[in-house]
């Protein structure tokens, strides 16, 4: 089984705080890889260092064997046409249709005539089921339906790898639903590799065929779901069975409770 | 909003923009004459030039026909020498012309008054590079009020 | 000690912006042109930044004149000098008042929208996706919105002026009665298109330049959240601002001096 995009021993800081020690992970081609980990231990970040749009500061990032680290500006916007992202907030443009929003990429990428065009994005607007609503603006779209816009997006020029960003995050059950089986469905019939980044364990276990776990800066456990659950580290256990307390504590680092409450701390 | 509504609006910013231009262009400013086009070169020398300064227009009979172009001081006589560049419109000057400093209004700007001088058998007319010898100095007012009263006090 | 250091921070933090905003210009502007996708980008910026500006700069243009007319007036008059009316409208608005209020009015107007139209596409990841589906934001956004900028305000300028002689015509002349042949007459023999009209439209030239570049560049940095964007927005005007009155009395020195 070939790895469409690897990580090797990548460090990344943002000013002097780090947030990678060391990442190394690999995404197999055409499956589902899902990244987790608790909130605020940049996972979004990951994506843009396969995207380009970061640099490590030291450490390889591979993508079907381009570096994508040691790409000049040219090539790497010739790699990232092979590539997509599906953005947490969808990211549609504010001053174009739907209609237009997906057929942005074809336009820009290719010179196809204008009916052509018209079918390809009626295609991928009925993919996901909003070819009725290809004359709305991003901006009489609900949540979900914003997603799937920006999802039919985001496959318009068939692309190999699409990182869906916290794809679940705010959405009501229904439209979970659905791009759960967007995600699992777009998968199978366009033979791509996905990358879906969340924290909603139930979700993504179900449609991902491999999991890497995130904490403390760098991967601590990596497998497919079942490999996971039997997986020793406590960590790992806290994290699948969301418990309050355990290696990540409920309480921020602070100093004695009965010494703060009786004012005996130093400077009070 | 519309391809085409945007195009005829931004077609009628372009026009209003082209509009004020050719205003500014015929009412506002003045470009008849005076500079444009070719130029020939005269020089004076004056006593005093009192306010004149480069772009002063030099006129004949209130028509602009030229623009003072420089002012130095002669090394050897310490006179100020003034360049005038004049349209080619405007050539064939005989060399008895005059040459004075004027003032418009009591308060207005000082320029050059080209007096075109007879014309007769033997006289040149003034060519590219000539100088006016026939000269008549800036008035002063200091000056004036002075010979005023130097001329009263002889009573 | 502190101070020093503070001091040579500064002053890094200035120069390194400084060089960003040049890089940035840079790589949005320089590059093989493409005219097909360039020109209806072109056209509808065209549309947000300068026509819908128009009005502002029109009416306070005609205003700004009017006054002119008014306070020149009654300053000339007690001199018996109000021929000298004309000219004095003329050259005042265009030398100075047209670029530079015109400027002052395009950063409020147009910089500020920029900046904010900037800021919000990145913060809802707009810049980030172009970038993802390998369009060049510079190129794609930034482009356009500078050339319309750079092209709209020295037009604007003109009509500024333009409808400023007006409105001093309407009060001098119709009003105060100064003679309408003299008016106009007076002006001409003062106004120099070389001279006046060239150095004006260089002046809004520069203003263009540095006010769009400073929308833009404000609007491309903004910490995409809703203070950063607000900061932004403000920075763009106060920024802009200041660079045009200050450059204002550089190209004045250098033109007129």
């Amino acid at each position: 089984m070939k790895n469409l995009v690897e990580l090797h021993d990548v460090h990344f800081s943002r000013g002097d705080t780090s947030i990678y020690e060391g990442v190394s992970l690999v995404v197999p081609e055409g499956k589902v890889t899902a990244i987790m980990g608790p909130s605020g231990c940049g996972k979004t970040t990951l994506l843009r260092l396969i995207g380009g749009q970061l640099r490590p500061s030291s450490g390889q990032v591979q993508f079907a064997g381009h570096e994508i680290n040691k790409l000049g500006r040219g090539p790497l916007y010739e790699v990232r046409k092979r590539m997509s992202m599906l953005f947490q907030s969808g990211a549609l443009f504010s001053d174009m249709t739907v209609f237009d929003n997906v057929a942005f990429p074809i336009r820009e990428h290719t010179d196809l005539p204008e009916n052509i065009v018209a079918t390809v994005v009626k295609m991928k607007l009925d993919s996901v089921g909003l070819r009725g609503a290809a004359h709305l603006f991003p901006s009489e779209l609900s949540g979900g339906m914003a997603r799937r816009a920006a999802l039919a997006r985001s496959i318009a020029l068939d692309p190999e790898l699409i990182m869906y960003d916290e794809p679940f995050a705010g959405q009501d059950p229904i439209s979970m639903g659905m791009l759960v089986k967007l995600i699992r469905s777009l998968n199978r019939t366009l033979g791509l590799t996905s990358i879906v980044v969340s924290h909603d364990i139930h979700e993504v276990m179900s449609i991902a065929d491999h999991v890497c776990i995130m904490a403390n800066k760098r991967i601590v456990a990596q497998g497919s779901p079942q490999q996971l659950e039997q997986e020793g580290n406590e960590l790992v256990q806290q994290f699948l069975h969301g418990e309050p307390d355990g290696p990540v504590p409920f309480h921020y680092p602070a100093k004695n409770y009965a010494d703060d409450l009786l004012g005996k701390g130093a400077g009070q | 909003m519309e391809a085409r509504k945007i195009e005829l609006l931004v077609g009628v910013f372009i026009t209003a923009a082209i509009a004020a231009l050719v205003f500014l262009a015929l009412q506002v400013a003045n470009t008849t004459g005076s500079l444009r086009g070719e130029t020939y070169t005269l020089y004076a020398k004056f006593d005093n030039i009192g306010g004149l300064k480069v772009r002063s227009p030099v006129k004949v009979g209130g028509v602009v026909v030229g623009r003072v172009s420089n002012i130095t001081l002669d090394r050897e006589y310490f006179e100020p020498v003034v360049e005038m560049k004049i349209s080619k419109q405007f050539v064939g000057f005989p060399d008895t012309s005059t040459a004075s400093i004027l003032t418009s209004g009591l308060l207005g700007e000082q320029y050059i008054g080209l007096e075109p001088g007879f014309m007769d058998e033997g006289i040149m007319t003034l060519e590219d590079g000539d100088e006016i010898f026939m000269t008549n100095s800036a008035m002063v007012l200091e000056n004036l009020i002075g010979q005023f009263l130097f001329s009263q006090g002889n009573d | 000690m502190k101070l020093l250091v503070n001091l040579g921070r500064d002053t890094l933090n200035v120069l390194r912006g400084m060089g960003n905003a040049t890089i940035m210009l840079f790589q949005a502007l320089v590059g093989k042109p493409q005219p097909l996708k360039m020109f209806p980008l072109l056209m509808r910026q065209l549309y947000v930044v300068g026509v819908q500006s128009m009005l502002i700069i029109l009416v306070s243009g005609l205003f700004i004149g009017m006054v002119l007319g008014l306070q020149g007036y009654t300053i000339l008059v007690d001199f018996g000098a109000e021929q000298a009316l004309g000219p004095m409208v003329a050259l005042s608005l265009l030398r100075e008042l047209g670029p530079v209020v015109t400027a002052l009015l395009f950063a409020g107007r147009a910089g500020s929208a920029l900046t904010a139209e900037i800021g919000l596409m990145r913060a809802t990841e707009q810049l980030s996706s172009l970038e993802m589906m390998a369009v060049d934001p510079l190129r794609r956004v930034i482009a356009p919105r500078f050339w319309a900028g750079f092209i709209s305000m020295p037009l604007l300028a003109f009509m500024f002026s333009a409808i400023g002689i007006y409105g001093g015509f309407v009060v001098g002349v119709q009003w105060l009665g100064v003679d309408d042949g003299a008016f106009w007459s007076v002006m001409q023999a003062s106004v120099e298109w070389r001279y006046d009209i060239m150095n004006g439209f260089i002046k809004s030239l520069v203003f263009a330049f540095v006010v769009t570049w400073i929308a833009l560049y404000k609007g491309y940095t903004a910490v995409p959240t809703s203070p950063g964007i607000s900061a932004a927005t403000t920075q763009t005007v106060v920024y802009s601002s200041l660079a045009v009155l200050g450059l204002d009395f550089v190209l004045t020195a250098l033109m007129f001096g």
